[in-house]
């Protein structure tokens, strides 16, 4: 017994340790952005030269930055993820359903195409990508470049694949007579997908949205090129990066602005931690 | 009924014609190039022209089709964004890898000069052997590291959960934002500590071993995630069992648990092994790819720290040798391609033999 408990307190404080050294960065952000430039330079991990004041000016400096322009990031990585999370699934919901409900050559061949392009690296169409966007939005009087709408665009392109797989999975468990059933009492096919099936998804739906969620809200690459720097709309990752590329070794200024750009997220984990947990792992597990 | 379906009739015919003529519209002058006046609003026709058409093929008053026309409709959103998103820029940019483009246009078709011309190409050809190194050290360590996190949060211990979420909170922030902190830590906080005048970060070798410090500490926490999960799996009835025949703990470990989650760490190697090789983000904002490094191939390199993704954005952007990027992207996809094609052939292997 008494070896019982000498164990489990060496478990707790090897535990405790290396929460500490992975929770340490973060202490070290929240620390900093209380302190002049001057004080963490001086001396980056003790409270010296910290102070409330100083966190409050530090937060006006960032926020009112013309490259960083905080409120106006946030909003366009806002728009962005909650308009493409809910388009995908909607849109995904509805692909995964045809292709699962009719045994056809034609829909296991979009299937089909539909896992294989999820080796595909973002690298790959990266180049096309932009100079597609570019010459058919010129074309066809659509601005496809630099803009929201476009960047929602792309997202619902590259999610597709893996939000179609993940629905596919589900929808096969679904009961047929379901259907069926919904069909003798003269329900459209329509009808029963948003009234019957899609309501059933919801768990799924939950999943894959935490997926893509987490992927579109910190993504940077993708908005980078599409957007590019100095556009007004830009993401907040895009905006951390254009931001740090004007104020080299300004810790407090770039600090604060770290803190600024990880509290959302933060925020969503502390109200939903399960769900995160639990999505992300039944992600990589199908 | 027949009132019904007359209605319908005609409104879905009234949309279809108005969506034809917008679309019509939009289209000359799309080909005429009248982009002032009405040409201004030839986007807004265009969309709103499909739009209307889609409405009006839902409308077609028949029973027997009805089911064909919906399959469609619902397939149609999700096709046309991966199509042009995916699907198109994929043979495009194949085709762009024979050829001088710029990122504009092409003046000729090279062959396979691009092709040829990266493998003799020292600074590719350190990134593509660093970027194989970055995987494999980091399969190994995200692994092990992830394994002992996910045995240490399996025990009985008290705030289980605290430590879980703890271990997978670095896996929320995106890596712009991480490598910026830990470009902090490495040159201000861990100088100040050791009382260092150099940062880790300027050397090449030890600014490697800062990005797969870094890499670990973000990924670990997920890859534990999934350990837990498979370790959850093993069925309680057999732990006792070996628990009664006094089979100690390593024991339990290595003869039950590890052999009963072989699926998992199949899973996990293969996710550790294709995010590395993505690795963007933190490269780009930790170190941005700089380092020195002298008498590679008879080449003194400055990219000492670049993986292939960075090499590939820079080929394009910063040297806006677009074409010779897109190839270096091909050879890309082929080893992901190949490392996946891998992970199948393992996967359904293992499955057999069960």
């Amino acid at each position: 017994m008494k070896m019982k408990t000498s164990r489990a307190i060496l478990l707790t404080v090897i535990a405790v340790i290396l929460a500490a050294y992975v929770l340490f960065p973060f202490a070290l952000v929240v620390l900093n952005s209380f302190k002049t430039q001057a004080a963490i330079v001086q001396s980056p991990i003790s409270a010296a030269g910290a102070s409330f004041s100083q966190f409050v000016t530090n937060l006006s400096a960032v926020v009112n930055n013309k490259n960083f322009v905080f409120w106006r990031a946030f909003g366009s990585s806002a728009i962005v993820t909650i308009i493409s999370l809910v388009l995908l699934a909607v849109f995904g919901g509805m692909a995964a359903w045809v292709i699962c409900r009719n045994k056809a050559k034609w829909s296991t061949a979009i299937y089909m195409v539909f896992i294989s392009s999820m080796i595909i690296p973002f690298q790959v169409v990266m180049l096309p990508l932009i100079a597609t966007f570019r010459e058919v939005g010129k074309f066809v009087g659509l601005g496809m470049n630099g803009t929201l709408p476009g960047l929602i665009f792309a997202y619902c392109g590259f999610g597709g694949a893996m939000t179609v797989f993940i629905l596919t999975g589900f929808i096969k468990g679904i009961p047929y007579e379901l259907e069926e059933a919904a069909a003798i009492d003269g329900c459209s096919p329509e009808g029963t997908f948003f009234r019957i099936i899609f309501p059933l998804l919801k768990p799924t739906i939950v999943t894959v949205t935490i997926l893509n969620g987490m992927w579109i809200w910190n993504d940077y690459l993708l908005p980078s090129i599409l957007l590019g720097q100095s556009n007004p709309n830009k993401t907040l990752p895009v905006a951390v990066q254009a931001f740090v590329g004007s104020f080299v070794k300004s810790w407090d200024m770039i600090l604060t602005a770290a803190l600024l750009a990880m509290i959302p997220m933060i925020v969503i984990f502390l109200l939903a931690q399960k769900h995160i947990m639990d999505g992300m792992v039944q992600g990589a597990i199908k | 009924m027949t009132e019904a379906t007359s209605g319908k009739k005609s409104l879905s015919m009234t949309l279809l014609a108005l969506g034809t003529a917008l679309l019509l519209v939009s289209l000359y002058c799309d080909f005429t190039k009248t982009y002032s006046g009405i040409g201004a609003m030839r986007g807004a026709f265009l969309v709103i022209g499909a739009l209307l058409i889609l409405a009006g093929i839902y409308y077609i008053p028949t029973v027997l089709h009805h089911r064909a026309i919906i399959n469609c409709i619902f397939l149609f959103p999700l096709l046309f964004t991966f199509a042009v998103t995916v699907i198109i820029p994929m043979f495009v940019g194949f085709f762009y890898s024979f050829t001088d483009w710029n990122g504009v246009t092409f003046t000729r078709m090279v062959g396979f000069e691009n092709y040829a011309a990266m493998f003799k190409e020292p600074a590719f050809i350190w990134s593509l052997l660093l970027t194989v190194l970055f995987v494999l050290v980091n399969m190994i360590l995200v692994n092990l590291v992830a394994f002992l996190l996910a045995l240490l949060c399996t025990t009985k211990l008290k705030g289980v959960g605290f430590f879980r979420a703890a271990y997978f909170l670095p896996n929320l922030i995106g890596g712009i934002v991480l490598g910026y902190i830990w470009q902090f830590i490495f040159s201000n906080v861990l100088t100040k500590i050791l009382s260092s005048p150099y940062s880790a970060l300027a050397k090449t070798n030890t600014a490697f071993i800062a990005i797969i410090v870094v890499y670990v500490w973000q990924y670990a926490g997920y890859i534990m995630l999934i350990y837990i999960n498979g370790l959850a799996t093993v069925p309680k009835d057999v732990l006792e069992a070996a628990q009664i025949d006094g089979a100690s703990d390593i024991m339990t470990l290595f003869k039950i648990k590890i052999p009963m989650i072989a699926a998992t760490f199949t899973i996990c190697t293969f996710l550790t092994l294709t995010s590395a090789f993505k690795q963007f983000d933190v490269n780009l904002a930790l170190t941005n790819g700089v380092g020195t490094v002298r008498g590679f191939m008879g080449a003194r390199l400055s990219n000492g720290t670049q993986m292939i993704a960075l090499n590939i954005y820079n080929t394009a952007f910063a040297r806006d040798q677009y074409g010779y990027a897109q190839a270096k992207a091909i050879l890309f996809f082929i080893i992901l391609a190949c490392v996946s094609l891998l992970q199948v052939r393992i996967s359904n292997k293992r499955e057999v033999e069960m």
